[in-house]
């Protein structure tokens, strides 16, 4: 049981990147995702900003190799998950235990969003083709069955810790001995039924937004799918190149205080955090960086700060929120962010938080505000929260 | 692996909640819907809540509190669910107002209360349980990961009593869209009839099913998980018998030291043929009995299969209307072998304590 779990493989793709390289080409320049919605149908066009993949359904239907038709969702995973596998180079991938573990939360919502407009008006028309993919499983079940991965495939909905959960139900599949490969992490892509729902909360920026700020004033939403490929001891030893790091630690936690909002002493974080040091058995000060969950809402940046003082205090990693370039991608900001701290390590880079301005009063902390390679980053941890209290952080290690 | 059973809870179409006999008295339908009986959730949840719960979040909640009343425990060490379709009914809501409102003056209630998630945050939230918390929406196979995870948690020795359960809802919107893709019988069918209707189709259902499992044997348990298989579109009835025994020797076991085999049978006629098969190649059919009658069908419904064996291994009794005949013999062990659509079959081994 005390097995390490490698990662082997990255993909990626968000508003700001359709692979690895670009993204780390865009974090360098400082690029941020986010603008006016050109994709997405929907009122709100002109008032919202939010980071769209910059590509449309038949664009991402060719890079995926798969149907136009299909929900958004299962093309942004399908196109991160493949990145992922071949960035792997498993030589007789058949050969292994091989697991799909994929995490979203509104599924297929994106086309049946277009099916319930006209089912509403008369319920014998719609497209059954536009809803017969709602389920989150059905997205994933599509990716798997386009990967060939059948051994074992699930779906994680914990909101927006969804998929950095799937990663850990993933490295324990491994770690019990189940499976010796799995592609695990998560997607979601925009749509009005999200967009309008974080409205609805009166949560989202107006702006881009800017985490840890003082003056923040809510989220920017974004889209994309982010995956690990996570390898068996066994499996680390065949390959020619070397594993990238390794997840020492994890946590799960709830912070049981309402189901949107977050705890304003940081209970569910803290917990989360504080469970996953103690996993990797490792002290706070050998943490170099954390990827601040940090969606700029009031709250969040609120309630994850004062739980990273109180676990931190004194002395502070470096800190960021990559939120800053792509938005928060819901059930996929899990797997994308997991992917990011795996190339802070990989790179020995720091992601800046851009527009950050003006410190929080109640925190003795501010976070990088300036790209910085060269740096040694040994260890990383990674914070994904969600509605319902659902916390999750994950803990990266240098090999 | 060893997983001790201490309490199982059924919110279903039959009468399985609360301090009812077991199964003593079936509910007959003639309708290819069947619907949960709720209780007086009163009993389990604040009124002031009630009103603002679906249906889901109540039946869930309700039959997770009441499997902690059974088994006794106030926190249990993780909460785990598995749903397919999640909060149909706020997600039904909010996306009709989203519609006909043009995107306006939308209220938040009920986009809320929508992610797949909230059945166990709003156990999390009733108890204050700050513990391990996760929820798995893998179709046909939603509750048998949640299952997964509750047991490779008590063998990381991470938790000692976990509460695993499933929740799922049919709402009139996704019974009529679901309707159009055919799976549900066209004539009116009673489902105590419901495997001699040799037509294609089945009959819908719904509910919900917590457990209580514990890492280590307890006085009252009800009985023991020892087994847990899932695999995704076997091709043929071989293929799922050669997956059977496979899954018993792996435990030891072979075909004839089962006493109970609960099939996924769900009264349509092709999927009955393959069932029939796979049945026939390994076990007597006196052995062989199924529960969709009493369920329906839905993505879930295997944890109602297995609300059904934890009952019959601990009272040692197949209800009337379960078994064909009289069947006086001890039940020692119990095979699960659930199919749904024909795609996600899983196995569960259940043995008396």
């Amino acid at each position: 049981m005390s097995s390490n779990v490698y990662i082997a493989g990255l993909g990626v793709i968000s508003g700001i990147g359709n692979n690895v390289a670009e993204h780390l080409a865009s974090f360098e320049k400082g690029e941020a995702g986010m603008a006016d919605i050109t994709l997405l149908k929907t009122r709100y066009q002109q008032e919202i900003p939010v980071a769209e993949v910059k590509l449309t359904n038949t664009q991402l239907a060719e890079k995926a190799g798969m149907p136009d038709k299909l929900s958004r969702t299962a093309l942004l995973s399908m196109i991160a998950a493949k990145e992922a596998l071949a960035d792997a180079a498993i030589e007789n991938i058949t050969s292994w235990r091989t697991g799909f573990v994929s995490a979203n939360t509104v599924g297929g919502m994106d086309k049946t969003e277009d099916f319930f407009a006209e089912f509403l008006n008369d319920p014998q028309s719609g497209d059954l083709q536009n809803v017969v993919n709602h389920e989150c499983g059905s997205v994933t079940e599509l990716v798997a069955d386009s990967l060939g991965i059948q051994n074992y495939v699930t779906t994680i909905s914990t909101a927006c810790s969804s998929s950095a959960n799937a990663i850990f139900y993933g490295a324990r599949l491994i770690r019990n001995g189940l499976l010796d490969v799995v592609v695990a992490g998560g997607v979601d892509s925009l749509t009005r039924f999200t967009l309008n729902g974080f409205n609805t909360l009166m949560i989202l920026d107006r702006q881009f937004c800017k985490p840890f700020d003082e003056n923040r004033q809510g989220l920017n939403l974004g889209e994309g799918a982010g995956y690990l490929v996570l390898v068996s001891e066994k499996v680390a030893e065949s390959l020619t190149k070397k594993p990238y790091a390794r997840l020492s630690g994890y946590q799960n936690s709830n912070d049981a205080y309402h189901q949107t909002a977050s705890s304003p002493d940081g209970t569910g974080p803290y917990l989360a955090m504080k469970g996953a040091l103690e996993k990797s058995c490792l002290k706070p000060t050998d943490i170099d960086y954390i990827n601040l969950h940090g969606t700029g809402t009031n709250n969040n940046d609120q309630s994850e700060g004062i739980a990273v003082k109180r676990l931190f205090d004194p002395v502070y990693p470096k800190m960021s929120s990559t939120k800053s370039f792509t938005g928060h991608t819901l059930g996929a900001s899990g797997g994308v962010e997991a992917v990011f701290s795996v190339l802070a390590i990989q790179h020995g880079i720091i992601y800046p938080n851009l527009r950050f301005d003006t410190p929080m009063h109640e925190l003795p902390f501010t976070p990088a505000r300036e790209f910085m390679n060269g740096q040694q980053v040994n260890h990383v941890m990674s914070n994904s929260f969600g509605f319902g209290g659902n916390c999750t952080s994950l803990i990266f290690s240098k090999i | 692996m060893r997983a001790y059973i201490r309490s199982a809870a059924s919110i279903s179409a039959q009468n399985t909640f609360g301090n009812v006999l077991f199964l003593e008295e079936l509910i007959e339908y003639q309708s290819s819907r069947l619907k949960v009986i709720e209780p007086d959730y009163r009993n389990y949840i604040d009124p002031k809540l009630i009103r603002r719960m679906s249906r889901i979040i109540r039946m869930g909640v309700a039959a997770a509190k009441e499997c902690l009343q059974q088994g006794n425990v106030t926190q249990p060490d993780a909460i785990i669910t598995g749903t397919a379709y999640g909060c149909l009914e706020d997600t039904g809501v909010f996306l009709s107002r989203m519609i006909e409102q043009q995107e306006e003056a939308l209220s938040p209630t009920a986009f809320i209360q929508s992610t797949h998630n909230t059945v166990a945050a709003q156990i999390a939230l009733m108890l204050q349980c700050h513990q391990y918390n996760n929820t798995f929406v893998h179709k046909g196979f939603s509750f048998e990961s949640a299952l997964l995870d509750a047991v490779m948690l008590l063998q990381e020795q991470e938790a000692k009593n976990i509460l695993v359960g499933a929740a799922d809802e049919l709402t009139d919107a996704s019974f009529a869209i679901l309707n159009r893709f055919d799976p549900y019988k066209k004539e009116a069918v009673s489902n105590l009839n419901l495997y001699q209707s040799n037509s294609p189709g089945t009959i819908a259902g719904e509910g919900t099913a917590f457990f209580l499992l514990g890492a280590d044997s307890a006085p009252n348990d009800l009985a023991v998980l020892e087994g847990l298989e899932t695999f995704y579109k076997p091709t043929t009835a071989d293929e799922i018998a050669q997956r059977i025994q496979q899954f018993l020797s792996a435990n030891d076991l072979k075909p004839e030291y089962i006493d109970v085999v609960l099939t996924g049978k769900n009264g349509d006629r092709q999927t009955a043929q393959s069932i029939d098969e796979w049945t026939e190649q390994l076990f007597s059919s006196d052995k062989v009995i199924n529960y969709k009658h009493l369920s329906g069908e839905y993505p879930t419904a295997s944890s109602f299969a297995l609300w059904l064996a934890v009952n019959m291994v601990k009272q040692q009794l197949i209800p009337k209307g379960v078994s064909k005949a009289d069947n006086h013999k001890s039940i020692k062990r119990i095979l699960i072998a659930n199919q749904y659509k024909n795609k996600y079959y899983s196995l569960m081994l259940v043995s008396a304590v």
